[in-house]
């Protein structure tokens, strides 16, 4: 479960001052459901995103991540979250194995624990065959599958994705899609965002359309279709954010 | 605090750089080959080429002494030189290293010699050069045998006693022990390569595991574990420190080896001729003494390094943040070794410039233990200051996400 409340980012621009970039959102994410943050660039997605994975602190305002509170607890929150990105790499010097294995740690796995996820985790998404080869070595699919290894080795009930099919070719976008849903499909909670249309009319149960940091509209795809009496995703989301 | 967290930090940190190049070529490969390159490799060379010159038969003209022909064959006579036909161009011949050197008989010399009277006689060579130096040594060893030798003969003719003109003797005698000899030549350069590779063994990972991160775009998955910001920090801290003390390690033995090594080696070379600055020993006492004065220190660069660089964007921007550091870290290593310039409780509050000088004391196997303690202290306190910095630095998100 997510809930957001009122949160606020500003951040301090030499040029242009102090900077809202997330601007009161609030909204509410059950388990089992995925929530789309349907924006442009600049709108206040990834700020949004970062805050409920506690990478950010909100300036104002707060949200509870699994129960649990970012501003007080982010570190329990982060122990509850799998967080994606285009923006969260690999290291490229380790190997798949190591890569996930190395968080697994970090989530305070014990051993045997991690060996038997890993060798999970590594079987369902079939990367047994480049376990140890070094990241830097590895195809874009490859590497999109490493880092769902990464978030999923904690076994987090909140999964958090920043466009993550940003940049990626077909299948991998496509592996992605893929993922998504199965983490829907096993009832974790489920947030990303994305400027890509169809993927949110694919994927989300829920959208909420956000710019210049605000949160503009917000129901199920039906919901909005039926409000704005518009059909077409862009045209709406045109209408939306340029009345 | 975890202790657990920062060691896996720390774990990963360690083998991931490891496989880094760059990393493994500043922290293992530069001392391990810079240091018996410099020793044996410098050593060897500098006393091949003055061993060569040594061996030369120097070329050397004698000016005037038409009136002196006793000296002229003489001097034609001796198998170590080769006396060339006069030349009014001699300057420039030496300039030109035609010829080594040049000696002018005064007019009369002989007859002057034999009536008592006094006259100079001139030997023209090139300042500096070292071949050219071996000739007029040798001009001038034959002169000084010449006139002892008159001298003798004058008062051997009026039966006067040798003592006359050399009442006393002159011996001028060693008493410190040989590793102060040799630590009063080499002592300051030691501290310094010591200081200067730990911060450069230092320099990479520390680039590497922030502004690379960053770079990479790593920064942000590793910000999404559960793991606190200070661990995350304290961790890569430990392993800037573990290359900038592997660097330092590395660095002191592989240069008692190659001292050791390089003694042996080049005074065979030499057939035993004893150089002074070759006596240098460097005591296990001293090696370890050095370690633990140079640790606060390294930990100092660490701290410093991971902070510069973690202000720093990517990797370029960092190295153009700390090649200034670089020169600011050595000035003092570098003041250092100029002679004068003595430990005194003030300079043992400055960073860098006390540790070298305290190391430069401790090889020469002098121990102010309170000079000591104050500089250990002082450092510690530089020390503990620079981490705290880069621990609060990494909390601070417009530095971790600098645009």
């Amino acid at each position: 479960m997510i809930e957001a409340h009122h949160l606020v980012k500003r951040f301090r621009d030499r040029k242009r001052g102090t900077v809202r970039a997330v601007n009161g959102v609030s909204f509410c994410c059950r388990p089992g459901e995925i929530y789309g943050l349907l924006g442009a660039n600049g709108a206040g997605k990834t700020t949004t995103l970062r805050m409920l994975a506690t990478i950010l602190a909100p300036s104002e305002g707060t949200a509870t991540v699994a129960g649990y509170d970012v501003v007080k607890d982010p570190q329990t929150v982060r122990s509850r979250v799998g967080f994606l990105s285009t923006a969260t790499a690999l290291y490229g010097r380790l190997s798949a194995q190591e890569m996930v294995e190395y968080f697994g740690r970090l989530h305070g796995l014990d051993e045997s624990t991690l060996r038997r996820r890993i060798d999970d985790i590594f079987t369902r998404l079939e990367m047994n065959d480049f376990r140890d080869r070094r990241c830097d070595k590895l195809s874009t699919g490859m590497k999109q599958k490493v880092s769902i290894a990464r978030t999923l080795v904690h076994d987090p009930s909140v999964m958090i994705f920043d466009e993550p099919t940003v940049g990626l070719d077909v299948m991998a976008a496509r592996t992605i899609v893929g993922f998504i849903r199965e983490c829907r499909d096993h009832g974790k909670t489920v947030v990303f965002s994305t400027h890509v249309m169809s993927e949110v009319e694919k994927l989300c149960d829920h959208i909420g359309i956000i710019h210049d940091g605000k949160l503009l509209a917000e129901g199920t795809l039906p919901d909005l279709r039926a409000r704005y009496g518009i059909q077409d995703l862009e045209t709406l989301f045109v209408r939306v954010v340029e009345p | 605090m975890n202790l657990r967290n920062i060691g896996i930090v720390y774990h990963k940190e360690l083998v991931d750089s490891l496989r880094d190049r760059r990393t493994v070529i500043s922290m293992i490969v530069v001392p391990l080959l810079l240091m018996p390159l410099l020793t044996i490799g410098m050593g060897a060379l500098s006393l091949t080429l003055v061993d060569q010159a040594r061996k030369e038969t120097p070329r050397v003209m004698i000016l005037g002494g038409a009136d002196s022909p006793g000296v002229i064959a003489e001097l034609q006579q001796l198998k170590d030189v080769e006396v060339v036909p006069a030349n009014p161009d001699f300057a420039e011949e030496i300039s030109n290293k035609e010829i080594r050197a040049a000696v002018e008989i005064p007019k009369g010399f002989e007859a002057k010699l034999a009536a008592g009277e006094t006259s100079t006689v001139k030997i023209y060579m090139y300042e500096g050069e070292l071949k050219s130096g071996f000739g007029a040594d040798r001009l001038q060893r034959f002169f000084r045998e010449l006139r002892d030798r008159t001298i003798r003969e004058h008062l051997e003719a009026r039966q006067l006693p040798l003592s006359l003109v050399r009442p006393f003797d002159i011996e001028q005698k060693n008493v410190a022990p040989p590793e102060k000899v040799g630590g009063a030549i080499l002592g300051g350069l030691v501290p310094y390569f010591v200081i200067l590779l730990c911060l450069t063994g230092a320099m990479y990972p520390a680039m590497d595991l922030t502004a690379g991160e960053k770079e990479r775009g790593t920064i942000e998955t590793i910000l999404c574990s559960p793991v606190s910001r200070t661990h995350l920090v304290l961790g890569k801290f430990l392993m800037v420190l573990t290359a900038s003390i592997a660097t330092a390690i590395l660095t002191i033995t592989s240069m008692a080896v190659s001292f050791g090594a390089g003694k042996k080696l080049l005074l065979g070379v030499t057939q035993g001729e004893a150089d002074a600055a070759l006596q240098i020993t460097i005591t296990g006492k001293a090696m370890i003494s050095i370690f633990f004065i140079v640790l606060p220190l390294a930990v100092f660069f660490s701290a410093s390094l991971l902070a510069l660089s973690l202000f720093a964007k990517s990797f370029k921007e960092a190295q153009s943040y700390i090649s200034p550091l670089m020169i600011v870290a050595v000035l003092p290593a570098v003041a250092a070794i100029l002679p004068g310039v003595e430990l005194s409780p003030a300079l043992a509050l400055v960073p860098v410039l006390n540790t070298s000088l305290v190391s430069k004391e401790i090889i020469t196997g002098t121990y102010q233990w309170n000079l000591i303690a104050l500089i250990f202290l002082s450092s510690s306190v530089y020390a503990v200051a620079a981490l705290a910095i880069a621990v609060k630095l990494f909390q601070r998100e417009d530095v971790l996400f600098r645009t």
